[in-house]
């Protein structure tokens, strides 16, 4: 009985968020089994430490499909005690199907991990802490990557197995992928974003808030008042209804403080809040503050940084 | 053609949330309750497909006390045709969830089942997954955007980075995005005439379901505080020099 770490890779080799998991799953079990959708660089991957065995394919798979994967997967994953994988859209596609194949209950997100079985999770959008035990014989985990130091060591020697060809099912089939082209750092991922309220005014006074953006090269952000006031599109909307987002700073610009916001930010590691209203609620969690007018305090830092 | 939605009563999202000093949850007396707003994309998502006349009747569903009535009445106001109540004062994780909502897939033959890609108390993320993979049926989740095409349904997903566009058989689970679309609101008409639409009540036992929570909540806690620590700067140097020698940021 181990550990099966299932990993997303940005360039062929495990991406920080799957660094992170693998870091995690290694406080569970001394040592863990990765699998990986893309042999390319699979020579580099073995040297992780404590990695014994990396499953992959022939060929790099891309646009897989829950359906597909969870056929694979239920056979291999039947043996593992844990199967663990990056929080995100990829693995909150398959998890729980494959885990209604085993009949298991995951537990999404994990922030900590208290002992085999019991772990941290983020509820209400983080405005609380649950502390839950699985009784389930096999433990599947999302692991928040924001929460878990990558995983850096190497020395390792994995042995290499080759899974077959994952088949087609009949009844899903992949059209396309509309990537989005953006230089910008995306939003779930970023060490900085710049976020934009109501307090911006417009559509045309966002490019302010996008200038900032691209010199600190952060992604960018917005309430929900923003978004409704159509001044940006939603897919940028942080908050509870939104994305989650811990950067390592978040520049909260013209955002008075909702609750509904500040559930989607508040654990990032510095909060930094410029509004022209020192009583907006957004100063309460921030750890600076600066009242002023944005539209000459937002340029001039652009201009100075 | 049938659509079953599931909804999901939740603590409303702009009320704060308050953890109980037992640290056995959190304080849900006196607190006002709403639709899950993905939930409430579902429905209206539903709606819009038999407003096409793609759909002949739409099925609400949800679990839960007898106060739930409410939340499937306001389903009902916006638009679906009838009710479904399952009765149970436990709550009921995601598994468990999805093993209640097979059994009336099956038995209202849903060809477009619909929930909300999460519901925001739990967060788990995980139902309309579990209910695809305990039925077998294809899944599409996180949707943006929905159309129906021949005998199956063109769906785009929000994925990391961007937008993937899948083509489902029926009979399909959808989980909503926030982008799918903007619920409406309830006319007055229409919330007196949901009044008379029929909500069928059925006591979870009776329908004899293999059903156990897996996970035990050991406490709930608030998050660490963070908030009354602020330190105001007086201009936007001093904010460049504390991100950059204090924080170590820039």
């Amino acid at each position: 009985m181990s550990c099966l770490v299932i990993a997303e890779l940005e360039n062929g080799t495990p991406n920080r968020p799957s660094l992170a998991t693998i870091s995690a799953s290694l406080e569970l079990e001394s040592t863990i089994d990765l699998l990986v959708f893309n042999p390319d660089k699979i020579d580099e991957i073995k040297k992780i430490k404590n990695v014994k065995k990396i499953y992959s394919f022939k060929n790099k798979i891309d646009n897989l499909l829950a359906e597909d994967l969870v056929n694979c997967l239920k056979q291999i994953a039947a043996n593992y005690k844990y199967i663990i994988a990056p929080s995100g859209t990829f693995s909150k596609n398959f998890i729980p199907r494959l885990a209604a194949n085993l009949d298991l209950q995951p537990i999404t997100d994990i922030i900590k991990i208290h002992d085999k079985n019991t772990f941290d999770r983020p509820i209400y959008a983080g405005n609380a802490i649950a502390t839950v035990r699985s009784h389930d014989k096999t433990i599947m985990l999302t692991v928040r990557g924001t929460a878990f130091q990558p995983f850096a060591q190497d020395g390792g020697s994995a042995e290499v197995e080759l899974l077959p060809d994952l088949l087609e099912g009949n009844h899903s089939k992949f059209i396309n992928k509309e990537i989005t082209k953006s230089e910008r750092p995306e939003l779930s991922s970023a060490k900085i974003i710049v976020s934009g309220g109501r307090g911006v005014g417009s559509k045309d006074n966002f490019k302010i808030i996008e200038e900032l953006a691209d010199k600190l090269n952060a992604a960018i952000g917005a309430s929900r008042a923003a978004v409704d006031a159509g001044y940006i599109s939603n897919d940028y909307q942080v908050g509870q209804t939104g994305k989650v987002v811990a950067p390592e700073l978040y520049i909260a610009v013209g955002i008075s403080g909702a609750i509904q916001h500040l559930a989607g930010m508040k654990d990032s590691k510095v909060i930094v809040a410029i509004n022209k209203d020192e009583d907006a609620p957004i100063f309460q969690v921030a750890d600076y503050g600066l009242v002023g007018d944005l539209f000459t305090t937002i340029p001039e830092i652009t201009k100075e940084i | 053609m049938k659509a079953l939605v599931a909804v999901k009563r939740v603590i409303d999202y702009n009320v704060k949330i308050r953890v109980k000093q037992d640290n056995s949850g959190v304080e849900k007396e006196n607190v006002k309750m709403s639709m899950n707003p993905f939930d409430e994309i579902a429905v209206e998502e539903a709606i819009r497909l038999k407003e096409k006349n793609l759909i002949d009747e739409i099925v609400v569903v949800s679990i839960g006390s007898d106060n739930v009535q409410e939340t499937i009445r306001s389903a009902l106001a916006m638009g679906a045709d009838r009710g479904i109540l399952v009765k149970t004062e436990n709550e009921l994780e995601p598994l468990a969830v999805a093993k209640i909502l097979k059994y009336f897939v099956e038995k209202e033959e849903s060809d477009i089942t619909i929930l909300g890609k999460q519901a925001i108390d739990d967060d788990y993320n995980q139902t309309g997954q579990i209910l695809a993979g305990l039925l077998n049926y294809p899944q599409a989740t996180f949707a943006s955007k929905v159309i129906k095409e021949d005998n199956a349904m063109l769906v785009t997903r929000e994925i990391d980075g961007g937008l993937e566009t899948l083509k489902i058989n029926l009979p399909c689970i959808i989980t909503t995005d926030l982008r799918l679309n903007e619920p409406r609101y309830a006319s007055l008409p229409n919330i007196m005439k949901a009044k008379s639409k029929p909500i069928d009540i059925i006591e979870l036992k009776e329908l004899n379901l293999e059903i156990t929570n897996r996970l035990e909540i050991l406490e709930v806690k608030a998050p660490p505080e963070r908030g009354g620590s602020v330190k105001m700067l007086d201009n936007y140097n001093e904010l460049i020099d504390v991100l950059k020698n204090k924080e170590g940021i820039l």
